[in-house]
Protein backbone atom coordinates (compact mmCIF):
# COMPACT_ATOMS: atom_id res chain seq x y z
CA UNK A 1 0.00 0.00 0.00
CA UNK A 2 1.50 3.58 -0.82
CA UNK A 3 1.75 5.94 1.77
CA UNK A 4 0.00 9.30 1.35
CA UNK A 5 3.45 11.81 0.68
CA UNK A 6 2.08 14.13 3.57
CA UNK A 7 0.84 11.19 5.89
CA UNK A 8 0.83 12.28 9.75
CA UNK A 9 4.12 9.67 10.30
CA UNK A 10 5.86 11.38 7.70
CA UNK A 11 4.79 15.07 9.16
CA UNK A 12 6.29 14.07 12.15
CA UNK A 13 9.57 13.88 10.94
CA UNK A 14 9.42 17.99 9.93
CA UNK A 15 7.84 19.02 13.38
CA UNK A 16 9.10 16.80 15.77
CA UNK A 17 13.11 18.22 15.41
CA UNK A 18 11.36 21.64 16.37
CA UNK A 19 10.58 21.34 19.59
CA UNK A 20 11.11 17.83 21.23
CA UNK A 21 13.80 16.78 19.15
CA UNK A 22 15.81 19.86 18.17
CA UNK A 23 18.96 19.84 16.74
CA UNK A 24 20.53 22.01 19.27
CA UNK A 25 18.85 22.14 22.60
CA UNK A 26 18.38 18.19 22.78
CA UNK A 27 20.47 16.35 20.09
CA UNK A 28 23.51 18.08 20.96
CA UNK A 29 24.51 18.57 17.56
CA UNK A 30 25.69 21.87 14.99
CA UNK A 31 26.54 23.69 18.13
CA UNK A 32 29.36 25.73 17.07
CA UNK A 33 28.04 27.60 13.93
CA UNK A 34 24.86 27.91 15.90
CA UNK A 35 26.53 30.68 18.51
CA UNK A 36 29.22 32.24 15.93
CA UNK A 37 26.19 33.38 13.47
CA UNK A 38 23.59 34.53 15.47
CA UNK A 39 25.16 38.46 16.12
CA UNK A 40 22.75 39.55 13.58
CA UNK A 41 19.52 38.38 12.10
CA UNK A 42 20.09 38.01 8.56
CA UNK A 43 22.72 35.61 8.88
CA UNK A 44 21.02 34.16 10.96
CA UNK A 45 18.83 33.87 8.31
CA UNK A 46 20.95 33.01 5.62
CA UNK A 47 22.96 30.22 7.75
CA UNK A 48 19.76 28.19 8.70
CA UNK A 49 18.51 28.25 4.94
CA UNK A 50 22.28 27.00 4.02
CA UNK A 51 22.30 24.48 6.18
CA UNK A 52 18.42 23.22 5.54
CA UNK A 53 19.00 22.69 2.06
CA UNK A 54 22.16 20.98 2.74
CA UNK A 55 20.59 18.63 5.50
CA UNK A 56 17.83 18.11 3.16
CA UNK A 57 19.51 17.37 -0.27
CA UNK A 58 22.45 15.13 1.72
CA UNK A 59 19.90 13.14 3.40
CA UNK A 60 18.07 12.51 0.08
CA UNK A 61 21.37 11.50 -1.97
CA UNK A 62 22.60 9.60 1.01
CA UNK A 63 19.76 7.52 1.11
CA UNK A 64 19.30 7.15 -2.62
CA UNK A 65 22.61 5.63 -2.40
CA UNK A 66 22.49 4.26 1.15
CA UNK A 67 22.22 0.26 -0.35
CA UNK A 68 25.35 0.39 -2.76
CA UNK A 69 27.87 2.23 0.10
CA UNK A 70 30.08 0.37 1.41
CA UNK A 71 29.95 0.69 5.43
CA UNK A 72 33.43 0.76 5.68
CA UNK A 73 34.04 3.65 3.69
CA UNK A 74 30.74 5.36 4.03
CA UNK A 75 31.83 8.29 6.14
CA UNK A 76 34.45 9.81 3.35
CA UNK A 77 31.53 9.20 0.86
CA UNK A 78 29.09 11.16 3.15
CA UNK A 79 31.78 14.09 3.52
CA UNK A 80 31.93 13.84 -0.28
CA UNK A 81 28.69 14.40 -1.10
CA UNK A 82 28.37 17.05 1.76
CA UNK A 83 31.16 19.24 1.05
CA UNK A 84 29.86 18.85 -3.04
CA UNK A 85 26.72 20.44 -1.26
CA UNK A 86 28.29 23.28 0.90
CA UNK A 87 30.62 24.46 -2.23
CA UNK A 88 27.40 24.79 -3.99
CA UNK A 89 26.01 26.59 -1.70
CA UNK A 90 28.90 28.66 -1.03
CA UNK A 91 29.66 29.70 -4.82
CA UNK A 92 25.71 30.74 -5.12
CA UNK A 93 25.83 32.82 -1.48
CA UNK A 94 28.73 34.10 -3.17
CA UNK A 95 26.81 34.92 -6.31
CA UNK A 96 23.71 36.68 -4.80
CA UNK A 97 24.27 38.11 -1.41
CA UNK A 98 27.99 38.45 -1.05
CA UNK A 99 27.93 40.52 1.98
CA UNK A 100 26.31 38.09 4.14
CA UNK A 101 29.14 35.55 2.81
CA UNK A 102 31.72 37.66 3.99
CA UNK A 103 30.06 37.95 7.33
CA UNK A 104 29.55 34.04 7.33
CA UNK A 105 33.41 33.85 6.26
CA UNK A 106 34.29 30.32 7.59
CA UNK A 107 30.87 29.18 9.11
CA UNK A 108 29.67 27.93 5.47
CA UNK A 109 32.63 26.09 4.93
CA UNK A 110 32.18 24.84 8.21
CA UNK A 111 28.86 23.41 7.66
CA UNK A 112 30.86 20.56 6.38
CA UNK A 113 31.50 19.54 9.56
CA UNK A 114 28.71 20.32 11.33
CA UNK A 115 27.23 17.29 13.41
CA UNK A 116 23.69 17.97 12.41
CA UNK A 117 24.46 17.02 8.41
CA UNK A 118 26.73 14.05 9.46
CA UNK A 119 24.11 12.98 12.40
CA UNK A 120 21.48 12.68 10.55
CA UNK A 121 23.10 10.56 7.67
CA UNK A 122 24.25 8.27 10.82
CA UNK A 123 21.40 8.30 12.41
CA UNK A 124 18.58 8.43 9.76
CA UNK A 125 19.26 8.41 6.26
CA UNK A 126 21.92 5.55 6.15
CA UNK A 127 18.39 3.53 7.02
CA UNK A 128 15.01 5.09 5.79
CA UNK A 129 13.80 5.72 2.55
CA UNK A 130 14.82 8.93 0.26
CA UNK A 131 11.43 10.79 0.94
CA UNK A 132 10.99 10.96 4.65
CA UNK A 133 15.18 11.21 5.07
CA UNK A 134 14.58 14.24 3.10
CA UNK A 135 11.82 15.31 5.56
CA UNK A 136 13.89 14.42 8.17
CA UNK A 137 16.54 16.80 6.61
CA UNK A 138 14.22 19.60 6.07
CA UNK A 139 12.86 18.79 9.42
CA UNK A 140 16.07 19.16 11.08
CA UNK A 141 17.41 22.34 9.62
CA UNK A 142 13.85 23.89 10.36
CA UNK A 143 14.90 22.79 13.72
CA UNK A 144 18.17 24.36 14.02
CA UNK A 145 16.81 27.16 11.78
CA UNK A 146 14.25 28.48 14.59
CA UNK A 147 16.85 27.85 17.25
CA UNK A 148 19.37 30.13 15.27
CA UNK A 149 16.57 33.02 14.24
CA UNK A 150 15.85 33.37 18.02
CA UNK A 151 19.34 33.69 19.18
CA UNK A 152 20.00 36.46 16.43
CA UNK A 153 16.53 37.82 16.96
CA UNK A 154 17.32 38.17 20.65
CA UNK A 155 21.27 39.60 20.04
CA UNK A 156 20.34 42.15 17.46
CA UNK A 157 17.86 43.33 19.30
CA UNK A 158 19.06 43.80 22.71
CA UNK A 159 22.86 44.43 21.13
CA UNK A 160 22.53 47.15 18.95
CA UNK A 161 18.06 48.11 19.46
CA UNK A 162 17.50 46.94 15.38
CA UNK A 163 16.56 44.25 13.59
CA UNK A 164 17.59 43.55 9.37
CA UNK A 165 19.94 46.50 10.07
CA UNK A 166 16.75 48.68 10.69
CA UNK A 167 16.74 50.16 14.19
CA UNK A 168 13.34 49.38 15.89
CA UNK A 169 14.15 50.47 19.51
CA UNK A 170 12.54 54.40 19.25
CA UNK A 171 15.04 57.51 19.56
CA UNK A 172 13.18 58.63 22.84
CA UNK A 173 14.38 55.85 24.86
CA UNK A 174 18.00 56.51 24.42
CA UNK A 175 16.98 60.14 25.12
CA UNK A 176 15.33 58.86 28.96
CA UNK A 177 18.25 56.89 29.33
CA UNK A 178 18.05 53.51 27.77
CA UNK A 179 21.36 51.76 26.52
CA UNK A 180 22.06 48.96 24.31
CA UNK A 181 23.69 45.78 25.98
CA UNK A 182 26.87 45.93 23.73
CA UNK A 183 27.48 42.52 25.95
CA UNK A 184 25.23 40.79 23.58
CA UNK A 185 27.32 41.14 20.85
CA UNK A 186 30.01 39.65 21.91
CA UNK A 187 30.45 35.52 22.03
CA UNK A 188 29.59 34.78 25.33
CA UNK A 189 26.14 36.43 25.43
CA UNK A 190 25.32 33.96 22.82
CA UNK A 191 25.85 30.73 24.50
CA UNK A 192 24.02 32.09 27.52
CA UNK A 193 21.21 32.61 25.49
CA UNK A 194 21.01 29.18 24.28
CA UNK A 195 21.41 28.18 27.96
CA UNK A 196 18.31 29.80 28.86
CA UNK A 197 16.59 28.68 25.88
CA UNK A 198 17.23 25.23 27.23
CA UNK A 199 15.93 26.31 30.26
CA UNK A 200 12.95 27.83 29.76
CA UNK A 201 12.05 25.00 26.67
CA UNK A 202 12.80 21.92 29.30
CA UNK A 203 10.69 23.74 32.12
CA UNK A 204 7.71 23.31 29.41
CA UNK A 205 8.66 19.92 28.52
CA UNK A 206 9.50 18.19 31.52
CA UNK A 207 10.00 14.94 30.00
CA UNK A 208 13.18 16.50 28.56
CA UNK A 209 14.98 17.19 32.02
CA UNK A 210 18.05 15.03 32.87
CA UNK A 211 17.43 12.27 35.04
CA UNK A 212 21.02 12.00 36.82
CA UNK B 1 60.46 36.15 16.14
CA UNK B 2 57.96 38.29 18.26
CA UNK B 3 55.85 37.97 15.40
CA UNK B 4 55.95 34.09 16.04
CA UNK B 5 55.22 34.44 19.69
CA UNK B 6 52.21 36.91 18.83
CA UNK B 7 50.67 34.54 16.56
CA UNK B 8 50.87 31.73 19.70
CA UNK B 9 49.71 33.75 22.29
CA UNK B 10 46.75 35.18 20.35
CA UNK B 11 45.57 31.69 19.09
CA UNK B 12 45.19 30.32 22.70
CA UNK B 13 44.08 33.31 24.60
CA UNK B 14 42.80 35.80 22.46
CA UNK B 15 41.15 34.05 19.43
CA UNK B 16 40.44 30.81 21.17
CA UNK B 17 38.98 28.28 19.39
CA UNK B 18 36.16 27.59 21.98
CA UNK B 19 35.34 31.23 23.27
CA UNK B 20 35.99 33.33 20.73
CA UNK B 21 34.79 30.91 17.43
CA UNK B 22 32.64 28.01 19.18
CA UNK B 23 34.66 25.49 17.37
CA UNK B 24 34.47 21.72 18.12
CA UNK B 25 31.44 22.90 20.38
CA UNK B 26 29.96 19.50 19.92
CA UNK B 27 32.83 17.11 21.44
CA UNK B 28 33.54 19.92 23.49
CA UNK B 29 30.45 19.18 25.31
CA UNK B 30 29.27 16.02 25.03
CA UNK B 31 33.16 14.75 26.06
CA UNK B 32 33.50 17.37 28.63
CA UNK B 33 32.18 14.85 31.48
CA UNK B 34 35.37 13.63 33.45
CA UNK B 35 38.52 15.38 33.25
CA UNK B 36 40.61 12.31 31.98
CA UNK B 37 38.63 11.57 28.71
CA UNK B 38 38.89 15.42 27.57
CA UNK B 39 42.30 15.54 28.30
CA UNK B 40 42.55 12.72 26.12
CA UNK B 41 40.37 14.26 23.43
CA UNK B 42 42.25 17.37 24.09
CA UNK B 43 45.35 16.42 23.27
CA UNK B 44 44.35 14.36 20.23
CA UNK B 45 42.55 17.59 18.60
CA UNK B 46 46.45 19.61 19.44
CA UNK B 47 48.12 16.45 17.74
CA UNK B 48 45.68 16.70 14.71
CA UNK B 49 46.27 20.31 14.19
CA UNK B 50 49.21 20.13 13.96
CA UNK B 51 49.61 18.04 11.52
CA UNK B 52 47.05 19.02 8.60
CA UNK B 53 47.20 22.57 9.36
CA UNK B 54 50.70 23.29 7.62
CA UNK B 55 49.52 20.67 4.86
CA UNK B 56 46.41 22.52 4.24
CA UNK B 57 48.98 25.17 4.33
CA UNK B 58 51.05 23.66 1.25
CA UNK B 59 47.85 22.52 -0.82
CA UNK B 60 46.74 26.20 -0.56
CA UNK B 61 49.93 27.78 -1.47
CA UNK B 62 51.17 25.34 -3.92
CA UNK B 63 47.87 24.38 -5.81
CA UNK B 64 44.88 26.31 -4.64
CA UNK B 65 45.29 29.71 -4.58
CA UNK B 66 44.76 31.56 -7.67
CA UNK B 67 48.89 31.74 -9.33
CA UNK B 68 49.79 28.93 -7.05
CA UNK B 69 50.45 26.68 -9.96
CA UNK B 70 52.83 28.86 -11.20
CA UNK B 71 55.68 26.39 -10.28
CA UNK B 72 54.23 24.26 -13.05
CA UNK B 73 55.11 26.68 -15.89
CA UNK B 74 54.19 30.23 -16.38
CA UNK B 75 51.12 29.57 -18.58
CA UNK B 76 49.51 27.56 -15.37
CA UNK B 77 49.94 31.21 -13.62
CA UNK B 78 46.19 32.39 -13.83
CA UNK B 79 44.49 29.36 -12.92
CA UNK B 80 42.10 29.06 -9.63
CA UNK B 81 41.32 26.62 -7.63
CA UNK B 82 40.38 27.74 -4.75
CA UNK B 83 36.56 26.88 -5.25
CA UNK B 84 38.47 23.36 -3.92
CA UNK B 85 39.31 24.03 -0.73
CA UNK B 86 36.66 22.47 1.04
CA UNK B 87 36.48 19.63 -0.79
CA UNK B 88 40.39 19.31 -0.34
CA UNK B 89 40.78 20.30 3.07
CA UNK B 90 38.48 17.87 4.21
CA UNK B 91 39.62 14.87 2.16
CA UNK B 92 43.22 15.83 3.16
CA UNK B 93 41.91 16.05 7.08
CA UNK B 94 40.22 12.90 6.90
CA UNK B 95 43.09 11.29 5.14
CA UNK B 96 45.58 12.35 7.43
CA UNK B 97 43.36 11.41 10.54
CA UNK B 98 43.02 7.80 9.33
CA UNK B 99 46.91 7.63 8.90
CA UNK B 100 47.34 9.05 12.26
CA UNK B 101 45.19 6.24 13.89
CA UNK B 102 47.24 3.79 12.11
CA UNK B 103 50.95 4.89 13.06
CA UNK B 104 49.80 5.78 16.73
CA UNK B 105 48.40 1.85 16.71
CA UNK B 106 51.46 0.47 15.50
CA UNK B 107 53.89 2.23 17.23
CA UNK B 108 52.58 3.54 20.54
CA UNK B 109 49.99 1.11 21.24
CA UNK B 110 49.53 2.30 24.82
CA UNK B 111 48.99 6.24 23.69
CA UNK B 112 46.37 4.84 21.09
CA UNK B 113 44.08 3.36 23.43
CA UNK B 114 44.34 6.17 25.27
CA UNK B 115 42.84 8.50 22.92
CA UNK B 116 41.31 5.52 21.55
CA UNK B 117 38.10 6.53 20.12
CA UNK B 118 38.40 10.07 19.94
CA UNK B 119 40.64 9.72 17.14
CA UNK B 120 38.21 8.87 14.10
CA UNK B 121 35.92 11.23 15.56
CA UNK B 122 38.15 14.48 15.24
CA UNK B 123 37.64 14.17 11.48
CA UNK B 124 34.83 15.33 11.75
CA UNK B 125 35.49 18.09 14.11
CA UNK B 126 34.59 21.74 12.69
CA UNK B 127 37.85 22.96 15.63
CA UNK B 128 40.15 20.80 12.71
CA UNK B 129 38.99 22.20 9.10
CA UNK B 130 38.10 25.71 11.10
CA UNK B 131 41.96 26.27 11.73
CA UNK B 132 42.42 25.06 8.14
CA UNK B 133 40.19 27.52 6.42
CA UNK B 134 41.13 30.36 9.41
CA UNK B 135 44.76 29.64 7.67
CA UNK B 136 43.42 30.37 4.04
CA UNK B 137 40.99 33.44 5.65
CA UNK B 138 44.29 35.23 7.06
CA UNK B 139 47.01 34.10 4.72
CA UNK B 140 49.28 33.63 6.73
CA UNK B 141 53.02 34.10 4.94
CA UNK B 142 55.08 31.06 6.01
CA UNK B 143 54.31 27.58 6.82
CA UNK B 144 56.19 28.66 10.36
CA UNK B 145 53.08 31.28 11.18
CA UNK B 146 50.68 28.45 10.15
CA UNK B 147 52.46 25.74 12.62
CA UNK B 148 52.60 28.37 15.52
CA UNK B 149 49.03 29.16 14.61
CA UNK B 150 47.57 25.30 14.93
CA UNK B 151 49.95 24.40 18.41
CA UNK B 152 48.48 27.83 19.39
CA UNK B 153 44.74 26.80 19.01
CA UNK B 154 45.34 23.10 19.61
CA UNK B 155 46.84 24.33 23.32
CA UNK B 156 43.81 26.83 23.69
CA UNK B 157 41.14 24.36 22.72
CA UNK B 158 43.08 21.79 25.30
CA UNK B 159 43.05 24.55 28.02
CA UNK B 160 38.85 24.76 27.43
CA UNK B 161 38.08 21.67 27.68
CA UNK B 162 40.11 20.34 30.55
CA UNK B 163 38.85 23.27 32.58
CA UNK B 164 35.34 23.33 31.27
CA UNK B 165 35.54 19.20 32.54
CA UNK B 166 36.95 20.00 36.10
CA UNK B 167 34.03 22.49 36.37
CA UNK B 168 31.64 19.89 34.89
CA UNK B 169 33.14 17.48 38.02
CA UNK B 170 32.74 19.53 40.92
CA UNK B 171 29.08 20.78 40.25
CA UNK B 172 27.84 17.21 39.80
CA UNK B 173 27.23 18.07 43.50
CA UNK B 174 25.53 21.53 43.39
CA UNK B 175 21.58 22.05 43.05
CA UNK B 176 21.34 23.36 40.31
CA UNK B 177 17.31 24.02 39.05
CA UNK B 178 15.85 20.26 37.04
CA UNK B 179 15.50 22.25 34.01
CA UNK B 180 19.21 23.81 33.80
CA UNK B 181 20.65 20.28 34.52
CA UNK B 182 23.03 18.71 31.99
CA UNK B 183 23.24 20.96 28.69
CA UNK B 184 21.24 24.09 30.15
CA UNK B 185 24.06 24.81 32.98
CA UNK B 186 26.72 23.81 30.37
CA UNK B 187 26.25 26.34 28.03
CA UNK B 188 25.89 28.82 30.98
CA UNK B 189 29.56 28.05 32.27
CA UNK B 190 30.57 28.42 29.24
CA UNK B 191 29.68 31.70 28.47
CA UNK B 192 30.81 32.18 32.00
CA UNK B 193 33.93 30.78 30.97
CA UNK B 194 34.05 32.71 27.87
CA UNK B 195 33.61 36.29 29.61
CA UNK B 196 36.61 35.55 31.63
CA UNK B 197 38.69 35.23 28.61
CA UNK B 198 37.39 38.19 27.01
CA UNK B 199 39.63 39.76 29.63
CA UNK B 200 42.50 38.65 27.23
CA UNK B 201 41.12 40.86 24.60
CA UNK B 202 43.02 44.04 23.02
CA UNK B 203 46.53 42.73 24.48
CA UNK B 204 49.41 43.44 22.06
CA UNK B 205 52.52 41.90 22.15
Amino acid sequence: MKEPLFSPKNLKLLTGPLNLNNPITVQVLGICSALAVTVQLKPAIVMALSVTVVTGFSNLIISLMRNTIPPRIRIIVQLVVIAALVIIVDQVLKAFVYDVSKKLSVFVGLIITNCIVMGRLEAFAMAEKPWRSFLDGIGNGAGYGLILITVGFFRELLGSGKLFGMQVVPQFLYEIGYKDNGLMILPPMALITIGIIIWIQRSVNRELIDKS
Amino acid sequence: MTHLFDIFVRSIFIENMIFAYFLGMCSYLAVSKTVKTSVGLGIAVTFVLLITVPVNWLLENYILKPGALVWLGSNMADIDLSYLSFIMFIAVIAAIVQLVEMVVEKFSPALYNALGIFLPLIAVNCAILGASLFMQERDYHSIGEATVFAIGSGIGWFLAIASLAAIREKITYSNIPAPLRGLGITFILTGLMAIAFMSFMGIKI
